[in-house]
């Protein structure tokens, strides 16, 4: 839902004007007039006509801008919109979103920012999933999806979900924190008609409650069950019926207390599998010991249809090439959590033709990064996690490899690297050999780092980026930037929406170039750059487009931050403080500023001051 | 020194100095073009002489003391106040999830022998040890029966008044400081953190243990 529809007035004079038109064509219609038609309101058989034609609208930006057209468009839009979509939870109450859109089927919520994964923000700030869940209950009892990101939910939203909602089939939990295994045993014994349980990067508590047991017995109508990130020990043979009674599961990620021994029977159970995370990919410490090693390359040969692998969260490399198998059929691959070399790596990748996704940590080294670009050519989205997160670390992989990289990916399309040292050369290579580029994030982890081979700021290997990458929307930038670079993502990011800045910048320069020359920005994250009330003043032509702005330890000031709740009332100004520290009169630790049709929030926590 | 949410802390009067220094030359800046900030140029930042280009910023140095191990400030504003040790980490830098990062270093941790997820097993009377990771079992009936199978003996129900009594053995536990417990007593997340080895003790001896 955009806020947008909000600001619209559509003058009562359309909505005549279509009735008046709709009246002639009647009056002078075919010359067998049926009664029954003339004498049918007109409008009425327009708008039927509209909610028949909207229904196969599915996107997102089409329905708000239907949405604008006039009154009975936005009548009509509101009703036949069954996916809800709000990118700020605190952008609109659920009693607003839910007295608009009466027939909703699927739930989107998106609460917390960014920064806040890396604890940049003080825990409790909100987000709480509490009074969606209470209102989606009482206002759609036909819900049957729920996709929730960075939102705190409780066990008690669970059992909401699941007890009152009855045809409820999805819940995508994407890092969200509240619960814990008793509140997912509740949930996943009343939701009989259960499809989908996604639960990813989120938090889960460990209740020691045997989740897994609780599903009903019986045939289940379960497509996907990811729980990679629950780290608790599950109850294996309550898992292994489960998967025995779910024929059309195609989704399946386990966590790391699954043993490969386990997986391999869990594996001869489904081979129809498309998605598998793979849980611990090493043998249980007990058990197996002397016992008969399963045939694991079988398991996998048997899976013809995986597409998808993920997991090895305690790899044991020897035990890799049981994958070889569905190497050739792969598109997505995800070895962040496998500490592996490029001689490890380099039998397996070199086997992935199809491979247009690949996540993976940094020891494999510039060598195997060579090895991705060899083969991988259609390649369109790659991460490069670190082992060593930390700014001094080691740096095994480097300018060599996002060069071989660009060299060989030609159709990349979305990066992230966590490397150590970065040359612009490298970047602006990249920026031409990869020109369908959407999202470039580059972390260059030692803050303030410039060019190692020419001393120079890295402002123009960015530059070159949004220079020759004409579709990009996504960008991250690091290492030593001066102003230059942010003039040169206003003057050529015209498509950017989301930008995130650390350590970076000489003066207000550097924001004001990107508020005023950026004005596609909906999400702008900020921290630890010298950017102050001034900077700030100069994006208020905008800020009403926005998600929202992030900026912390930068150069703000209470009064500066006030004046922007002054000027902009649909503006919700949040100053956040660390929670163990007094009130600070002139400076600003956090400052997180969105567009809102409710005003401030009424569950505020103390350490958050709305201006 | 960096709070715990990375945030940056009182600015020393020398600071505000400079912080001041910085809203003057900004107001040149609205005034005038700025060409000089968007000048190509081969030099090496802060090699060139006019104001507003050496002035150091608080969290910056000039390139000559930059090295490839980074810097020692934390990136705040008082770091001319206090100097902080050197290669102090700042909160959320890099930008990776906890989880992610925890996921690794309990990894190293393991390969390093670190923290002591595997502990040692000894059972009385019986001729060599065995080592088990703790992490493994979720609960202390999860743990009691794979010492069961492993030992092939029976060690029976925990009770918080009587312990293990009435049982064939009783499994003890080392803990960081160096006692000798009861397993079962302290929570499961607790019991794990602190077991440094363990001790399946035969019930006669560990009577003593389980009265209060």
């Amino acid at each position: 839902m955009s806020e947008d529809d909000e600001r619209q007035q559509s003058p009562p004079s359309d909505l005549e004007f279509v009735s008046n038109k709709a009246r002639n064509c009647n009056a002078t219609g075919s010359g067998s007039g049926h009664p029954e038609f003339q004498s049918a309101y007109p409008d009425q058989v327009l708008e039927n006509v509209l909610e028949n034609v909207l229904h196969f609208l599915t996107s997102k930006r089409d329905r708000n801008a239907a949405s604008l057209v006039c009154k009975s468009w936005y009548r009509v839009e509101a009703l036949t919109r069954s996916e809800l979509f709000i990118g700020n939870c605190y952008a609109v109450s659920p009693a607003r979103a839910t007295a608009r859109f009466t027939r909703v089927r699927a739930l989107q919520l998106k609460g917390k920012p960014r920064f806040a994964d890396f604890n940049l923000m003080p825990p409790d700030w909100g987000a709480h999933f509490n009074p969606w869940a209470l209102a989606m209950a009482k206002a759609y009892p036909w819900l049957e999806k729920v996709h929730l990101k960075r939102m705190t939910v409780t066990d008690d939203d669970l059992a909401t979900l699941a007890e009152l909602l009855l045809g409820f089939k999805e819940l995508v939990l994407v890092c969200c924190d509240g619960f814990g295994t008793s509140g997912l045993a509740i949930f996943v014994n009343k939701c009989r008609q259960l499809k989908v349980l996604d639960l990813i990067e989120s938090e889960v508590s460990d209740d020691e409650t045997d989740w897994i047991s609780c599903f009903p017995e019986g045939e289940s109508q379960l497509e996907s069950l990811i729980f990679d990130c629950v780290e608790c020990h599950i109850n294996f043979e309550a898992l292994e019926r489960l998967v025995a009674n779910s024929p059309s599961l195609k989704k399946l990620r386990l966590n790391r207390y699954v043993s490969i021994g386990q997986l391999y029977r869990l594996m001869i159970r489904a081979p129809q599998l498309t998605h598998l995370g793979t849980g611990s990919f090493s043998p249980s410490e007990i058990a197996g010991q002397g016992d008969q090693e399963p045939d694991y390359v079988n398991a996998f040969a048997a899976c013809k249809s995986l597409v998808c692998l993920s997991g090895f969260r305690e790899i044991i490399p020897d035990y890799l090439p049981a994958i070889y198998p569905v190497c050739a059929n792969l598109t997505s691959l995800n070895f962040s959590y496998a500490n592996i070399t490029a001689e490890q790596l380099k039998p397996i990748i070199s086997k992935c033709h199809k491979l247009q996704v690949f996540w993976v940590l940094d020891s494999i080294c510039d060598e195997g990064l060579q090895a991705v670009a060899a083969t991988c050519k259609e390649l369109r989205e790659l991460r490069v996690f670190p082992v060593d997160p930390r700014e001094d670390g080691d740096g095994p992989v480097s300018e060599v490899g996002l060069q071989a990289i660009s060299e060989g990916c030609r159709k990349l399309q979305s990066i992230l690297y966590f490397c150590q040292r970065m040359t612009n050369a490298a970047v602006i290579a990249m920026s031409k050999n990869c020109p369908d580029l959407v999202v470039f994030r580059l972390c260059i982890m030692g803050r303030h780092r410039a060019d190692p081979v020419t001393g120079e700021p890295m402002d123009d290997g960015f530059g070159a980026i949004v220079m020759n990458c004409k579709k990009l929307t996504r960008l991250a930038v690091s290492g030593l930037l001066t102003d230059k670079a942010f003039d040169y993502i206003g003057q050529h990011g015209k498509l950017v929406r989301t930008l995130s800045v650390a350590f970076a910048g000489d003066s207000d320069m550097g924001l004001k170039y990107v508020l005023e020359g950026c004005p596609q920005l909906q999400k702008l994250e900020i921290r630890d750059s010298p950017f102050g009330d001034a900077a700030l003043r100069s994006g208020l032509h905008h800020y009403y487009n926005m998600r929202f702005l992030w900026m912390s330890s930068c150069r703000l000031t209470p009064n500066g931050c006030q004046e922007i709740a002054r000027a902009m009332p649909r503006l919700v100004v949040e100053v956040i403080r660390s929670a163990d520290e007094e009130e600070m009169d002139d400076a600003v630790e956090i400052l997180y500023m969105y567009r809102s049709l409710e005003g401030p929030r009424t569950d505020l926590p103390k350490f958050v001051t709305i201006l | 020194m960096v709070s715990k949410f990375g945030l940056a802390n009182a600015p020393s009067s020398s600071n505000c100095t400079i912080y001041l220094g910085r809203l003057t030359m900004e107001v040149n800046y609205e005034n005038g073009l700025n060409l000089k900030a968007t000048e190509l140029r081969l030099g090496l930042p802060g090699s060139d002489e006019p104001e507003g280009q050496t002035t150091p910023r608080p969290n910056k140095r000039t390139s000559s003391e930059i090295s490839s191990s980074g810097l020692t400030d934390d990136g705040n504003d008082d770091h001319q106040a206090s100097a902080p040790p050197a290669k102090a980490q700042v909160v959320g830098w890099p930008p990776i999830r906890s989880y992610r990062k925890n996921c690794i270093q309990a990894k190293k941790n393991e390969v390093e022998g670190g923290t002591g997820r595997y502990v040692k097993v000894s059972v009385d009377g019986a001729a060599y040890l065995r080592k088990i990771d703790l992490h493994v079992y979720g609960s202390y009936p999860e743990l009691l029966e794979a010492l069961e199978k492993m030992f092939k003996l029976t060690i029976g129900a925990y009770s918080e008044r009587e312990g293990y009594n009435g049982s064939e053995y009783a499994p003890t536990y080392e803990d960081k400081d160096g006692d000798w417990m009861l397993v079962g007593d302290v929570p499961w997340e607790m019991f794990i953190s602190s077991c440094k080895r363990l001790r399946i003790m035969k019930g006669s001896e560990a009577r003593g243990l389980g009265c209060v």
